[in-house]
């Protein structure tokens, strides 16, 4: 069994959980950037959550399946359509050998997820099978896909057709996006009123954003307190000496733009973090698109645990009617 | 030097050592790290020395992120006793100065230079007051550099040299980052060495090239079939200024898998080097050249 590749997308790649173990070499997480939609694609489809799936970035692609399957596509609202008649989202439906899986145009959300029965089976890299492009590593040949490409599929594990993740369980982007953040890192290094408005700016999501990280304009500058720079750090006030930047951490080289850094995060660097986004919200930024009005919540740990605590009750409601 | 702890989200403790670059911090990240390594604590899944800080990433459903604190805190104790002594590896890299590839693009890239009439090497060799490029060069592949930090990028090191402050080489980065930079390119910025281990942006200064792959992701180069990123923090780095004609010697010596980079186990102490620099790299040089 086997997906032929008839037409890329946009940004299609293989996507799992991603690798993690080796952030410390610079070799990011990677993996799917919407976590939850993957869990819940592989689900409908009899995978094991962390199975490899496609994931398709503003377009969808143009797939011909080799053999009889079940398929399932979560996460942004791309209209799937197989031999040209729609088939509904968050939910699996059978595919014939020859039958080609088509997208129309994005409706809703940044990333689609589409998972088959029996999991893409790319090799493993480092346990994983996740592309992780920078660096030319995992998924097909290290690179997003290109027509004429052929992925492996695995061998199916009792896939039905017509199983749906129910309705309120599925989580999707909102037109006004807000992402919970913990103040901290190198957050000392601005002013107070520069830390205020921070979180009271409406930011928009800018062109720059893709699995590295999500970069934000319309914000007021920062103002940084005074120092005399330390040595090795550089002269700019954003500068620090290079340090490790945690998942979801929010630079904001020269005051000016705050980068977000996601699942293909560069994995240290010399600009100062104001902060960081909380796990539970991570998955939601793999769903912006562009120009999206955002806005950064301030919230402590124990609503950052409260509301990982909460996504994880919403996977197990999924878990627990497809299991 | 009194470590500063912060939570990064619900997932990250980020600790920093000290504001400022040193050897000492270098050392304690490094200590730090290899004792949380040691304990096995679970819901630790990544372990990341960093110049003068380091990351630990937690699952917080393992462990939550008070007891993750409490127990850095505890082995920090531990860590301040430690002696500054390290079992590693020291490696000769060789460098082309002054490369055709670099010299393209930084040609490429002049409008973004703090100095659009001069190379990057005159530029280097002007601020850090070495006057000549040839007398820069001599400073930079003069001591040996060790590797604070591995990341930014797959297998990209960080680079610090192994003398005092005041004979440290400081460059600031381009005014704006350059859109490419060869693979393998020898840069620094700030009071950092680095080299580009795949072709990218880049805002450091690009003095030379390497004809030795440090990163391989199909894993065929002969020293790089085990691990694909060739530097661990704690490495200890000699550059070794080559001809052209060894560049391409070396060049094919590696696609024809027949290249083995020049390696020795060694062990290093802070303190005995603190206290002789000089006459401590010349002993590393010896065990380098195996004499």
């Amino acid at each position: 069994m086997a997906i032929k590749i008839l037409k890329p997308g946009l940004s299609t790649t293989v996507q799992d959980l991603g690798r993690p173990g080796y952030y410390h070499l610079g070799i990011p997480l990677s993996g799917a950037m919407d976590r939850f939609a993957l869990s819940c694609a592989n689900l409908l489809v009899g995978n094991e959550e962390g199975a490899a799936a496609l994931e398709c970035t503003f377009m969808g692609p143009e797939l011909e399946f080799t053999a009889d399957a079940t398929v399932a596509v979560t996460g942004a609202e791309l209209p799937a359509k197989l031999n040209g008649t729609l088939q509904p989202g968050w939910t699996s439906f059978g595919v014939k050998k020859g039958d080609v899986l088509a997208f129309d145009f994005l409706k809703k959300g940044a990333r689609a997820y589409v998972a088959v029965s029996g999991g893409v089976a790319v090799p493993l890299v480092l346990g994983s099978r996740s592309t992780y492009t920078l660096g030319a590593l995992g998924g097909h040949q290290g690179r997003k896909l290109e027509a004429g490409d052929v992925l492996p599929v695995g061998e199916a594990r009792g896939a039905k057709a017509g199983r749906a993740v129910a309705e309120d369980c599925r989580r999707g982007p909102s037109q006004q996006a807000e992402l919970r953040a913990i103040p901290g890192l190198y957050w000392h290094r601005v002013t107070e009123p520069s830390g205020r408005h921070f979180f009271e700016d409406s930011w928009k999501v800018a062109p720059e954003a893709d699995r590295i990280g999500y970069r934000f304009r319309g914000g007021r500058p920062l103002d940084f307190v005074p120092r005399t720079p330390p040595f090795g750090a550089g002269s700019d006030p954003s500068n620090i000496v290079d340090a490790c930047y945690p998942y979801g951490s929010i630079q904001v080289p020269g005051g000016s733009e705050p980068i977000v850094l996601h699942r293909d995060a560069v994995s240290g660097g010399g600009y100062m973090m104001v902060g960081t986004v909380i796990s539970a919200d991570m998955d939601l930024i793999g769903q912006l698109q562009p120009h999206t009005a955002t806005r950064f919540v301030e919230v402590d740990m124990p609503a950052a645990l409260a509301a990982r605590h909460d996504r994880e009750n919403l996977l197990n409601k999924v878990r627990a009617a497809l299991g | 030097m009194k470590t500063r702890y912060s939570f990064g989200g619900d997932e990250h403790i980020f600790a920093e050592i000290d504001e400022t670059m040193s050897l000492q911090a270098f050392f304690k990240s490094l200590s730090m790290t290899s004792a949380v390594r040691e304990s096995r604590i679970a819901g630790v899944t990544e372990i990341c020395p960093a110049n003068a800080s380091f990351q630990i990433k937690f699952d917080p459903d393992k462990i939550s992120p008070a007891d993750m604190l409490a127990e850095l805190t505890r082995l920090e104790s531990a860590a301040d006793k430690s002696a500054s002594v390290i079992k590693t590896r020291i490696i000769e890299i060789p460098v082309l100065y002054n490369d055709p590839w670099t010299h393209e693009t930084l040609m490429r890239f002049r409008e973004r230079h703090q100095d659009p009439t001069a190379t990057d090497l005159e530029y280097a060799a002007r601020v850090n007051n070495l006057g000549t490029v040839d007398n820069f060069v001599k400073a930079h592949s003069g001591a040996p550099w060790f590797v604070s930090m591995v990341g930014f990028v797959a297998g990209l090191p960080f680079l610090y040299q192994m003398v005092e402050r005041q004979r440290q080489i400081e460059a600031p980065k381009y005014l704006r980052p350059r859109t490419d930079t060869p693979k393998l390119t020898v840069g620094h910025g700030g009071c950092f060495g680095c080299i580009y281990s795949v072709r990218g942006a880049g805002g450091y200064q690009m003095f030379g090239i390497t004809p030795m792959p440090i990163y391989d992701p199909s894993q065929s180069i002969s020293y790089l079939r085990d691990a694909m990123c060739l530097f661990n923090p704690g490495d200890i780095v000699k550059w070794k200024p080559i001809t052209r004609e060894a560049y391409d010697q070396a060049v094919a010596d590696v696609e024809a898998g027949k290249f083995a980079p020049l390696m020795r186990d060694v062990t290093f102490s802070l303190d005995e080097f603190q206290q002789d620099i000089d006459g401590y790299n010349r002993k590393l040089d010896g065990v380098l050249h195996g004499h």
